[in-house]
């Protein structure tokens, strides 16, 4: 749906599904803190944060109807290998084909303490780059979203 | 330091000297190098007189491993006799030069030319291998180049000297080739050397008549036998003393020389003796047909020359003539030499009279122009006659032995002995023409009319060149080289039949041209030389052609465009084609990357397995 | 239960459907969602792994796969800050969102 559709609204609204989705399925994993976490940080901030931008710039919906030859033809012939290649190596892997072994009752899942204790230990460093990385995204973008109003007020 | 170097080098000094330092200075040029011809035939005489002398001096030249290259001289039989030649016509053309370029811008430049010339023929007389004597050989015809093309400026000089040289050159290359033989087969290019392991191996026939033709060649060019003859009758563009020196009397007689010296594998070789004979008796009488219609002074005796050498090689050819079983060998080739000598002499005065006459008609060469010269230039005329009469065998003089001699080493083969008898006879007509046209009757120019005697240094080379016209045939001068039994003597009525035959050759000269004014019989074939020079022409032309187009053919498609610019094209084309990958299509750019993926899968995958 | 090969075919079709989203479409801003559905896949397989430790049996004990997930998260959301920012200077620029018309990098 997310690549289908033409109207990019409707797109943006089929990747939250997707991605609430995805989240289940790092339930299921019982992964639950990277599934709140996406739901929290994906659905709720950059998708919304796609629609604002939607909105904000006004872009219409794809109306041509010309279909773009080369590009379907190149997308399948890549899609189809790139799914042949995945199933047969998946087909290979014999390790893989047992499945999920349930949880013993006394497992603790508590994984939010845990990655905590992860990252501030092992990944301390890592931690503060991601920090720093995230002060630069910022900064680039109250640069970049600046109008140029400085010209218009010389003049 | 040894005579023997002495008299090869001290030409050699004297033309450094005056091509290097007196260049300005003609008469002192002159001098110079007449001075060194002089010391040279002083030394020559003194070294006859000590007899044969194999080892006059050598030095190392070459040493590579085993092989040995000597600069290396020897004084032997016939070398004398050559060496004697060399020098004293070498002094006498000397003299007359100093009088007859007188007033040459270039006289320095032509003494110098004259000294290496010199240097270069003695050279090859005294040179004691076959290498040594190629290296003079080149040398001469080196000398020879410069000597016609002395004046450069004229278009046809600077033709005929390139004409020689080029001919000559042809004729070299097979020479080179018969060394390279005679080195493979022998192991040693000395003469000795050579000679003693013949009379003691046996040798495989085939090789030694191939060396032999091979080695013929060189004679060829050197001594324009035919096919090779071209160059001569145009080298008559340079001085006349020149053409004294070099093409009557010497350089063309190198070729004659070089055979006597390599006799003892003619004797060996029948094959290439045949072929020696041969081309000698048809060069004799092509160029003796060729001189009946020429109208230069210089030509006819140019043509006279061709047809004389024709005789000499025919002679020498004869060494191989099997009689009996048994080879005439030395008796044969010495009949040749014998003509050699003889012929160095009186053509030399023939060439050296015309170019008095030339000079005293004030460059005037063609003989329809003169008449009467008898009246006025006296004794220029005597030995002109005197020399002409030589040339056709007359009796008392030099001519008459030494003709006699060459006929009967061809006295075996009736079908050559005729030809030569031919061709006498057409040697006595067209020289009877000549001085019938030129020295009787009346002036028929007003060059001709002015015509008065040469100066005195250039009539006394011609007065002792006719003593030596007369009396070079006489045992008692020819003794000194080689004794008479070895020369090869006619049988029965040979020499009678040939005066006849020379006396009719006078009578129908002097019936056909007496009085005339101009050419009564226009035989045009012979006239334009049989049309060889064409011919030639077209051959090269034809050739040069073909090989132009081969290259061009190679050079453009094959070089250019395969190699050149095709390897520019390919780098161009795969540069044009992998631009369009820069599309700037951003889903083009993903689509390369998922291809790339999908490839390092893959290949992760099979290495895998 | 589902064992780990679906759960690894289901990323992998996740990710074949986001790449085919970059190269069909000709809105930019398509292709930056398509990109995140790529990159959400690749969280899966991660999380996968942790789930299943290697092969089939008991979640692995570290909970690295987990932290880096955590980052490529916080990650993605930096860059799509940042190139949504982008695309709107773009589009104040060439008032388009259309890529082939953005293209000024031909040849």
């Amino acid at each position: 749906m997310v690549i289908i559709c033409r109207n990019p609204v409707s797109s943006a609204l089929s990747l939250v599904i997707s991605f609430l989705g995805l989240a289940a399925l790092f339930i299921t994993l019982n992964a639950y803190f990277i599934g709140i976490i996406q739901i929290l940080v994906y659905t709720g901030a950059v998708m919304v944060l796609f629609l604002f931008i939607i909105m904000l710039l006004d872009i219409k919906a794809d109306n041509t109807n010309d279909w773009n030859i080369p590009a379907i033809v190149g997308t399948v012939i890549v899609v189809f290998l790139l799914v042949s290649q995945l199933v047969s190596v998946l087909h290979a892997f014999k390790a893989g084909s047992q499945p999920m072994t349930v949880l013993p009752d006394s497992y603790s899942s508590n994984d939010v303490k845990s990655i905590g204790l992860e990252i501030f230990t092992n990944y301390n460093f890592h931690l503060q780059i991601l920090g720093v990385l995230l002060l630069v995204a910022t900064i680039g973008v109250v640069i970049l979203s600046r109008r140029q109003s400085k010209e218009t007020e010389e003049n | 330091m040894s005579l023997g170097f002495l008299v090869l080098f001290l030409p050699l000094i004297a033309s450094a000297i005056t091509l290097l330092v007196s260049r300005r200075r003609a008469m002192l040029s002159s001098y110079i190098s007449t001075a060194s011809a002089l010391i040279c035939l002083l030394i020559t005489v003194s070294l006859i007189q000590n007899g044969d002398n194999k080892e006059l001096g050598s030095f190392n030249w070459i040493q590579v491993g085993d092989f040995q290259l000597n600069i290396a001289l020897e004084l032997t039989g016939l070398g004398k006799g050559m060496l004697l030649v060399v020098t004293l016509i070498g002094f006498l053309v000397h003299l007359f030069s100093i009088g007859y370029m007188k007033e040459d811008s270039g006289m320095a430049r032509y003494f110098g030319g004259l000294s290496l010339f010199m240097f270069s023929m003695t050279g090859i007389v005294l040179a004691n291998n076959l290498a040594m004597m190629f290296i003079f050989w080149e040398l001469v015809g080196v000398s020879s180049y410069l000597l016609i093309g002395h004046w450069y400026h004229k278009h046809s000089a600077a033709e005929a000297a390139k004409k020689a040289f080029l001919v000559n050159r042809i004729g070299d290359f097979g020479f080179m080739i018969g060394i390279l033989l005679i080195w493979g087969a022998f192991g040693s290019v000395n003469f000795a050397e050579i000679s003693n392991s013949l009379s003691v191996n046996k040798y495989d026939q085939n090789l030694l008549n191939w060396a032999m033709v091979c080695i013929f060649c060189g004679a060829i060019g050197k001594s324009a036998q035919v096919p090779l003859h071209v160059w001569l009758p145009d080298a008559m563009e340079g001085p006349t003393p020149v053409s004294a020196l070099i093409h009557a009397a010497t350089m063309v007689a190198a070729g004659v020389f070089m055979l006597t010296k390599v006799l003892f594998i003619i004797e060996v070789a029948p094959v290439a003796a045949s072929l020696i004979q041969y081309v000698g008796a048809l060069t004799a009488l092509l160029a003796a047909l060729m001189a009946t219609q020429q109208d230069d002074i210089k030509k006819v005796l140019a043509y006279s020359t061709l047809s004389q050498l024709g005789y000499m090689i025919m002679a020498v050819g004869f060494a191989g003539y099997l009689y009996n079983g048994e080879t005439l060998g030395e008796k044969a080739s010495n009949a040749g030499f014998f003509h050699l000598y003889t012929h160095a002499f009186f053509k030399a005065l023939l060439f050296l009279g015309s170019g008095a006459i030339i000079y005293a008609c004030h460059h005037e060469q063609n003989i329809w122009k003169m008449g009467g010269l008898l009246k006025r230039m006296k004794i220029t005329s005597i030995t002109f006659l005197i020399g002409t009469a030589a040339l056709c065998g007359v009796f008392p003089l030099s001519g008459f032995f030494s003709k006699d001699a060459v006929m009967a080493a061809a006295q075996n083969n009736p079908l050559l002995l005729s030809i030569g008898c031919f061709v006498a006879f057409l040697t006595s007509f067209y020289m009877t023409r000549l001085c019938v046209i030129v020295f009787f009757g009346k002036s028929k120019s007003w060059s001709a009319e002015e015509a008065k005697e040469v100066p005195i240094i250039m009539l006394l080379p011609l007065i002792v060149l006719s003593f030596g016209a007369i009396f070079a045939g006489y045992s008692f001068s020819y003794d000194w080289f080689v004794s008479y039994d070895k020369i090869i003597h006619p049988k029965g009525a040979l020499p009678l039949m040939l005066s006849l035959i020379g006396l009719s050759g006078v009578l129908m000269g002097v019936f056909l041209y007496k009085g005339r004014t101009s050419e009564p019989c226009n035989i045009k074939v012979l006239k334009n030389k049989f049309y060889l020079d064409e011919i030639y022409l077209i051959i090269v032309r034809i050739s040069q052609e073909f090989i132009a187009k081969f290259a061009k053919v190679i050079d453009r498609v094959f070089i250019d465009g395969f190699f050149v610019r095709g390897g520019a094209k390919l780098v161009s084309e795969v540069g044009s084609k992998l631009r369009g990958i820069q599309s700037g299509n951003l889903q083009g750019y993903a689509f390369l990357f998922a291809i790339g993926v999908i490839l390092v899968l893959f290949i992760i995958n099979s290495l895998i397995g | 239960m589902p064992t780990l090969n679906e759960y690894l075919l289901m990323s992998g079709l996740l990710f074949s459907i986001g790449l085919a989203g970059v190269l069909l479409r000709g809105n930019i801003i398509i292709i930056l969602m398509s990109l995140e559905m790529m990159l959400s896949a690749a969280n899966l397989a991660l999380v996968s792994f942790w789930r299943f430790g290697g092969g089939g049996g008991l979640p692995s004990d570290s909970y690295s796969p987990q932290v880096m997930v955590f980052f490529v998260i916080t990650v993605a959301a930096a860059e799509v800050a940042v190139g949504l920012a982008i695309i709107v200077a773009l589009f104040r620029s060439r008032q388009t969102v259309e890529i082939h018309e953005l293209s000024s990098m031909k040849g």
